[in-house]
């Protein structure tokens, strides 16, 4: 960075930090790439699953010969035709060493375990065909009882698993007290029953579906020595990895691409049945082939998120101050232990305490095996449900002190002067300021004469009441160091790799090991090795995504590809220069010593003398004169393990409407001042605060995904899993105060995950507020209309919805011949 | 997904059109906009061997004057309907109505005899169809007749539109004058109506003389708030005259409960909604 800093003003503008329009989008919104989905190769078969409409059942038989009889139709196979092959969808996160973890069969051939698992592959010439043979494809099944509701299934009532005896998987605990970080949780409760306050509430987090726009899809070549899979994932390397590991096909002989890919949320952070059977039947039939699903099918089966009842109880002396906090979660992993499945509770379970110093604190948490669709990361991943239920607690605080819940969150908070700061988790954050944040959030927000308008409207009556909620949150990401994870049992590391190639021409390919699927790296990844190499933005192409270029990473995923990625790039970019740096001196026939870098050039000091890199570069491609025992290459390449995890934080403030004699609410204002540290592109920035902020909000007041008593799916499509439009969102408005990080030599922090985290709190607390004088303390997520009409009018959170979906697209009149696909045990085939 | 393969004719005459029905009878399915239809095909819910598009037919587009009443051909597309400024001054409610219906992109495509066709009891234009006293003309083998709205919407997605017939156009009569007011209540704007409220009153001098109020997704069929009507005809306009009316709204209603809201929670909608749309309608 020094570099760039000197260089001189008239030269080319700094890169970092500047709002650059993002280069991959305009093949990515012209569709002028390759999408999975896209890719054709000569031959190529194509998959359709037939899928169980049984939340739980035995399989009793499989017919598959009117499939196999149905026009072009190659194969069609069940799991009782494949052996090892087909290998299993791992876990690779036991948050305990006794977990139960169930055999996650892509294709299981004796039992079901949640509506929409794969019994039966069919494999056609066209993927119309491929469809139409699916439906004939005749499953009987016998139904067992099935372990839906979360604290039921915690009860053991109905096993998800018979053979398992138990449906809770692990349970995972961290308790100050015994890990030295702070007090006994237990007396300081004991303490505010007798001389404080104990506020004790019970949150539940719903389930959400991802929903990323690019459906998944996944194409396996296995034609050549290395067997290729295109896949629409977040993870090739990890999905190498586990396919070696579980397929027995050895990892030289895999290559996994993932190609431009649209979106994921944690929602391709996975190793699916489909991408393992795609994989056994290309090998098995020797042909490529090709799997998309569609979008009843991702809802139905992609992994969900979130799914958490939080009991919680908080300690405070009588002004306020807080003196423990105990948090007991269940999390539902739906029917089996996904990749990190058990683990996305736990990286909430150091954020729970946030911005606040907690003197004592105590986490535990049950994950449970429900057969239901199976649960994993989804974007924030155990920190938006951990500040979700900080953030909404410290409003009821605030309420039973009577005081703003402003005032209560600065009477907690770390001052600005106390970082670094090691909190009674455990963690190191090492920078941070929530008065600059809060102030500035503050200012932006108008919060004085809202809270006027507010306190106007109660006095009036006014059937339209406002309500202010605040979000003053942190959050853990940049994951992660190795050996935190390897304390947490987690089965691999958390470091990135990258490598810079400087080619003949003067332009630079920059390979990250980190892999974007829609977040602008191409675009920051340039800026970074621009300015800190000297070279143009547009010189720099940066390569992802395959493991043939990019032959070690670990991924996108948990804000972590800047902070990590990009502190790898950097010492990539870095190595690049100290390599140069002899060859130029030998080029400039000046001492090592005189030479100095700046602007993408050597000058020799005191002297115009001086040779840019892309000249170098290319005296190394010619490698005609070099010095001695000097290999002819410049290129570099670095892995890098963080030393810490990374803390951004940001004051989001809130403003609702509830119209009280509907239910409904409706956003006034919304602003946010994020601490993100330094920024690279505040363009990027503000792309990924507003879709974060629109996603949180979403988890608030839309989302959900419902099931009815029998384990299917009402929430299925877009008629019924609510997703926001532009038409639904209102114009926000985005900060930034900047404590740069103190672990990464660019100072940043990451953003991915940071709208999401914060945004949900604020809202919720906002309605909350704006009906909290007419005796309401809490409404359960998403917070419909019904809901926060039934709070107002009764007892009770209103928090049953009723388990219907709206029949829009009813089959009715002529030719109704078909039946709904959940409805006949006959018919399997997924829609 | 992709639907079952089915096979497709696209005559340009109604009498083509009928005899293609009735030579595919039941394997049959006609399609206007594909809206509604396409979803239902694509979901794989519904495979019929034929599809019978209304495209070409122009008989069936436009909208014209016809006396008493306007008439709006079936394969009018919503948004030619929401910016027709006969429709806007004869029969306000239904401008209104299609303005909140679905998107843009859904309005360009989908049909007014398409939407009133599927009948679906949450579809915005059924229950402003009803309270404006819509006619339906109905082609059929042995000839055309003519359906009033009380008549039209049999239950859930089932209309008096025979397997053999085809729905033509729909005569509106006049109101002019009435105001207007279509009070959808959703959670996102691309939604389905929870409740929606159509309601079009006719004020002389400070006195309603007539109400005509339409409830969406108040029960399988779109249906009139009679007894609001009745308590509104004759009575001098008042806010309390309004609300003690509205409060009947869900007067004989049967709601449907679902991830919307239940049965007891449409029923209050309906009130609040029907005050707010008549208080609208009257310029309040
Ligand atoms: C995303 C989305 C959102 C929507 N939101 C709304 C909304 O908010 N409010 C709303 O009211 N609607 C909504 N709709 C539905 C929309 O109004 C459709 O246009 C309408 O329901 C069907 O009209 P269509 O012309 O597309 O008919 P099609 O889909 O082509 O046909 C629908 C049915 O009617 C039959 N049919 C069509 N025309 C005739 C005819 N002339 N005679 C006999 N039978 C006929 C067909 O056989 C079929 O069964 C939405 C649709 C979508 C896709």
């Amino acid at each position: 960075m020094t570099a760039t800093q000197e260089r001189p003003a008239d030269e080319v503008e700094r890169e970092i930090g500047r709002d650059r329009r993002r280069k991959e989008d305009q093949r990515l919104i012209t569709g002028r790439t390759r999408w999975t989905d896209n890719i054709t190769l000569p031959g190529m078969l194509h998959l359709a699953m037939v899928r169980s409409p049984f939340a739980h059942a035995t399989i009793t038989s499989i017919d598959t010969t009117a499939a196999k009889a149905s026009t072009n139709v190659v194969a069609v196979l069940t799991g009782a035709d494949f052996g090892d092959e087909l290998g299993v969808c791992i876990n690779a996160w036991a948050i305990t060493t006794d977990q139960v973890t169930p055999t996650h069969s892509p294709m299981p051939s004796d039992r079901v375990s949640f509506a929409g698992e794969i019994v039966a592959v069919v494999v056609a010439r066209t993927a119309a065909e491929a469809r139409d043979a699916a439906e004939l494809v005749d499953v009987e099944y016998d139904e067992l009882p099935a372990a839906l509701d979360l604290k039921k299934a915690a009860a053991d009532e109905v096993l998800a698993h018979p053979d398992l005896g138990t449906n809770k998987s692990a349970l995972w605990v961290f308790d100050s007290g015994e890990a030295g970080t702070g007090g006994n949780v237990e007396e300081a409760i004991a303490k505010a029953r007798t001389d404080g306050i104990v506020i004790e509430r019970e949150y539940r987090q719903q389930r959400l579906i991802p929903a990323f726009m690019e459906p998944r899809s996944v194409v396996v070549d296995p034609t050549g020595e290395q067997n290729t899979m295109w896949s629409a994932t977040q993870i090739p390397h990890i999905v190498r990895f586990a396919l070696a590991a579980t397929t027995g096909v050895p990892e030289s002989k895999i290559r996994v691409v993932a190609p431009d890919v649209g979106g994921g949320f944690g929602g391709k952070l996975q190793v699916t049945p489909e991408e393992w059977i795609a994989w056994a039947v290309g090998r098995r039939l020797g042909k490529p082939v090709k799997y998309t699903e569609t979008r009843s099918e991702s809802l139905l089966s992609a992994h969900h998120g979130r799914d958490q009842w939080q009991k919680l109880t908080l300690a405070a002396e009588k002004d306020g101050s807080v003196t423990g906090f105990k948090v007991e979660l269940l999390a539902d992993l739906g029917a089996y232990v996904a990749i990190v499945g058990g683990g996305v509770p736990v990286l909430g379970a150091f954020m729970f305490n946030s911005i606040y110093k907690f003197p004592a604190y105590h986490f535990a948490c049950q994950t449970v095996l429900t057969n239901k669709t199976w649960t994993d990361a989804y974007r924030g991943a155990g920190r938006p449900e951990a500040t979700y239920a900080i953030e909404r607690i410290m409003d009821e605080l605030a309420a039973e002190v009577g005081v703003d819940p402003l005032v209560i969150r600065e009477k907690n908070w770390i001052k600005h002067e106390e970082f670094p700061f090691t909190t009674v988790a455990g963690l190191e954050y090492d920078s941070g300021n929530y008065e600059a944040a809060t102030a500035r959030a503050k200012e932006m927000f108008g919060y004085d004469e809202l809270r006027a308008e507010q306190k106007q409207r109660r006095e009036s009556g006014d059937t339209v009441q406002l309500g202010l909620g605040i979000s003053t949150f942190t959050e853990m990401c940049g994951l992660a160091p190795s050996r935190v994870l390897g304390q947490l049992n987690y089965g691999a590391g958390g470091w990135e790799h990258a490598s810079v190639r400087m080619l003949a021409t003067g332009k630079v390919e920059v390979i990250t090991g980190a892999s974007a699927h829609g977040q602008g790296h191409e675009t920051a990844f340039s800026q970074i090795v621009a300015d800190r190499l000297g070279v143009a933005f547009e010189d720099v192409e940066v390569l992802h995504g395959d493991t043939q270029i990019s032959h070690k990473g670990l991924d996108t995923y948990g804000s972590r590809s800047l902070v990590v990625g990009g502190e790898a790039l950097v010492r990539a970019v870095d190595k690049v220069i100290e390599k140069a740096r002899p060859i130029a001196a030998h080029l400039l026939e000046a001492s090592v010593d005189d030479l100095e870098y700046s602007g993408g050039r050597f000058s020799v000091k005191g002297t115009d003398q001086g040779l840019a890199i892309g000249e170098i570069a290319t005296a190394v491609f010619t490698a005609h004169n070099l010095p001695d025992d000097v290999e002819p290459s410049i290129d570099a390449e670095a892995t890098y393990d963080p030393v810490n995890f990374n803390y951004p934080h940001g004051t989001h403030l809130c403003a609702m409407e509830v119209d009280t004699e509907t239910g409904a609410v409706k956003m006034r204002k919304y602003v946010c001042c994020d601490d993100i540290g330094n920024i690279i592109n505040p363009l990027i920035v503000a792309g990924q605060v507003h879709g974060g902020l629109v996603q949180g909000i979403a988890q608030a007041l839309w989302e959900e995904a419902v099931y009815d008593d029998a384990g299917t799916l009402v929430s299925g499509s877009f008629v019924d899993y609510l997703l926001p439009t532009a038409a639904d969102t209102i114009s926000f408005e985005v900060d930034h105060t900047t404590s740069p990080s103190t672990t990464n030599t660019l100072g940043t922090k990451g953003v991915g995950e940071a709208g999401t985290i914060a945004s949900t709190p604020a809202v919720v607390n906002a309605v909350v507020d704006a009906v909290r004088h007419l005796g309401v303390n809490d409404i359960q997520m998403p917070c419909t209309p019904e809901r926060v009409w039934k709070a107002i009018n009764g007892p009770g959170s209103g928090g049953a919805t009723e388990g219907a979906a709206m029949p829009h697209f009813e089959s009715g009149g002529a030719a109704g011949n078909q039946e709904q696909p959940g409805q006949s045990s006959t018919e399997g085939a997924g829609s | 997904m992709i639907p079952a393969a089915f096979d497709y004719v696209a005559p340009t005459t109604v009498e083509d059109a009928l005899a293609a029905l009735a030579q595919y009878g039941d394997e049959a399915k006609i399609i206007a906009g594909g809206q509604s239809l396409l979803p239902v095909l694509r979901m794989r819910l519904n495979a019929p061997e034929w599809i019978i598009d209304l495209g070409k037919i122009e008989s069936l587009r436009g909208i014209r004057d016809d006396g008493d009443a306007i008439v709006i051909g079936a394969m009018t597309p919503h948004s030619v309907v929401g910016s027709d400024p006969l429709v806007a001054e004869h029969a306000g409610l239904i401008s209104k109505a299609v303005e909140h219906l679905a998107d843009a992109q859904v309005r360009h495509r989908g049909t007014f005899g398409g939407a009133l066709a599927h009948a679906d009891p949450a579809g915005d234009l059924g229950a402003p169809a009803l309270a404006l006293g819509a006619q339906f003309v109905i082609a059929g083998s042995g000839g055309t007749r003519t359906v009033a709205a009380d008549d039209f919407f049999v239950d859930l997605f089932e209309t008096a539109i025979g397997e053999d017939e085809i729905l033509t156009e729909v005569r509106i009569p006049k109101h002019t004058g009435w105001g207007a007011c279509y009070e959808k209540f959703v959670r996102v704007a691309h939604q389905w109506p929870i409740v929606a409220v159509a309601a079009t009153v006719k004020v002389d001098g400070g006195t309603i003389s007539e109400a005509r109020i339409g409830l969406t997704n108040m029960g399988s069929t779109p249906i009139r708030a009679r007894a609001v009507e009745e308590a509104l005809a004759g009575q001098s306009l008042s806010e309390d005259v309004v609300r003690a009316a509205a409060a009947k709204a869900a007067d004989g209603a049967n709601p449907p409960s679902d991830l919307n809201g239940d049965a007891d929670y449409r029923r209050h909608l309906a009130t609040v909604l029907t005050r707010r749309a008549v208080v609208a309608a009257t310029g309040g």
